[in-house]
């Protein structure tokens, strides 16, 4: 058993790139089983690996975890990304759901059928311009420090800078009203761990095409 | 400010529901907040109290929470129902997001159009019958402890029970085949607050009808 974690889950983003996002800013090398077809995944069901039959998995430290949220919530109590006492972690749970909430929206942009895309597009530009960002902005603004909770780096500000690329990817206007925002994304993208994720040849995962999504349809058995 | 936790709701189940369950388990008081009103809402958040605009939303110690997630899990650390440490909360943490899932059908259907509904409520029982409650009822057996972690009562076992309840409103026979899961129900009803909690009079929200629908779209605007 390898004493890297190891991820299983499918050649794509989807819910297991915030966790590739969390563990790469932590400097933590970890290892990739791709799930590429449906007996793939049925093997681990059969396997008895998946709690609810269900993917991203994650094997470490001698567990099998399921579940996005217990993964990430691992690794950055793990790796000291969690806020040093209960509070500071009850802001970094509330900025992570919004996070969570908007950046779910984007990742089903990819399995919207056609002829609803451009209103789920608008709707998301909405939400990220008078609801997300706004809130985001006026955290930094009220403590005016490098970091959204407590003068130092923690998964939030990870999650965050994952959200912002993904909202320049749909319009990088959208970002043009937050100087904060901004300068928070040109900082933690110098930082060397995130520099190096953020190169080509890293184990981030490109914008999901219509390959992606077929391949994804095939090993999930979904429409 | 000192004083009890504040809930900020509709006076209905919804997303507030596991937190009343959770702060019953502690043994903890609180006060409601109902809103009536489209104009109630808009007024909290004009007030500037939702960060994203939206309830549940609880002040609890100088804080205005928002998210279910970062409610639950404040509560859960503060009255020491997330576990021992790091690893006891992964299983605590893995537990209660695969309830969650299940729970998110269970909190919207009430509010599905007709032929939706029943669909859903379908799926939920197929769900819970094929997929969560032999997930936990495996998890009892393996340790033959009583509670589902750490040999001690966490959120997961509150979030199981709730759910459980939930499920029998749909189906009365659905853990039927889960004898420990009837065990743990009947331990954890048995507990003085939960007791007093599955009474009538307690801040318990009865299943979603029609008349609370109608006034949630009102007041939601959806």
């Amino acid at each position: 058993m390898s004493s890297k974690p190891v991820l299983h889950y499918v050649n794509a983003r989807g819910k297991m790139e915030c966790i590739r996002w969390l563990l790469a800013a932590a400097g933590v090398e970890f290892e990739e089983k791709f799930i590429e077809t449906s007996e793939d995944l049925e093997k681990l069901r059969k396997d008895g690996k998946l709690m609810f039959e269900q993917v991203p998995m994650v094997e470490i430290d001698g567990m099998t975890l399921v579940q996005t949220r217990a993964i990430l919530n691992y690794i950055a109590t793990k790796y000291d990304l969690s806020g040093k006492d209960m509070k500071e972690r009850a802001l970094i749970d509330m900025y992570t759901e919004g996070i969570i909430d908007l950046g779910d929206m984007i990742m089903q942009l990819v399995l919207c059928p056609p002829d609803e895309k451009q209103a789920k597009i608008s709707l998301i530009k909405d939400r990220t311009k008078n609801r997300y960002l706004p809130a985001f902005e006026k955290v930094l603004k009220s403590h005016g420090q490098d970091y959204l909770v407590g003068n130092r780096l923690s998964r939030v500000d990870i999650h965050l800078l994952e959200l912002l690329l993904y909202v320049e990817e749909i319009d990088s206007s959208l970002l043009a009203p937050f100087p904060l925002l901004q300068a928070l994304k040109s900082r933690l993208s110098s930082l060397p761990n995130v520099k190096k994720f953020l190169q080509p040849g890293s184990q981030r995962k490109p914008p999901t095409d219509e390959k992606t999504i077929e391949k994804a349809r095939k090993v999930f058995k979904f429409k | 400010m000192a004083g009890k936790p504040l809930f900020h709701y509709d006076e209905a189940r919804g997303r507030m529901e596991s937190v009343r369950w959770l702060l019953a388990a502690a043994g903890v008081e609180y006060e409601e907040k109902f809103l009536q009103t489209n104009e109630d809402l808009e007024k909290l958040r004009s007030d500037g109290v939702l960060m994203f605009q939206q309830v549940p939303m609880v002040e609890v110690d100088g804080m205005r929470l928002v998210q279910t997630r970062a409610i639950l899990n404040y509560f859960s650390s503060k009255y020491n129902l997330y576990g021992k440490d790091m690893k006891e909360r992964a299983l605590i943490d893995m537990y209660s997001e695969g309830l969650a899932d299940l729970n998110e059908l269970f909190i919207v259907y009430p509010y599905d159009p007709p032929g939706v509904k029943e669909a859903k409520i379908a799926q939920m029982k197929e769900k819970a019958k094929n997929r969560y409650f032999p997930a936990f009822e495996k998890v009892l057996k393996s340790h033959g402890q009583d509670f589902l972690v750490g040999n001690k009562l966490s959120k997961a076992d509150i979030h199981l029970v709730e759910m459980i309840y939930n499920m029998e409103e749909l189906d009365a026979n659905i853990i039927a085949n889960f004898p420990l899961l009837q065990a743990l129900k009947t331990r954890i009803s048995d507990m003085p607050n939960i007791k007093k909690f599955l009474q009538p009079g307690s801040r318990r929200q009865p299943p979603v009808d029609e008349k609370t629908v109608l006034k949630a779209r009102k007041i939601f605007k959806f």
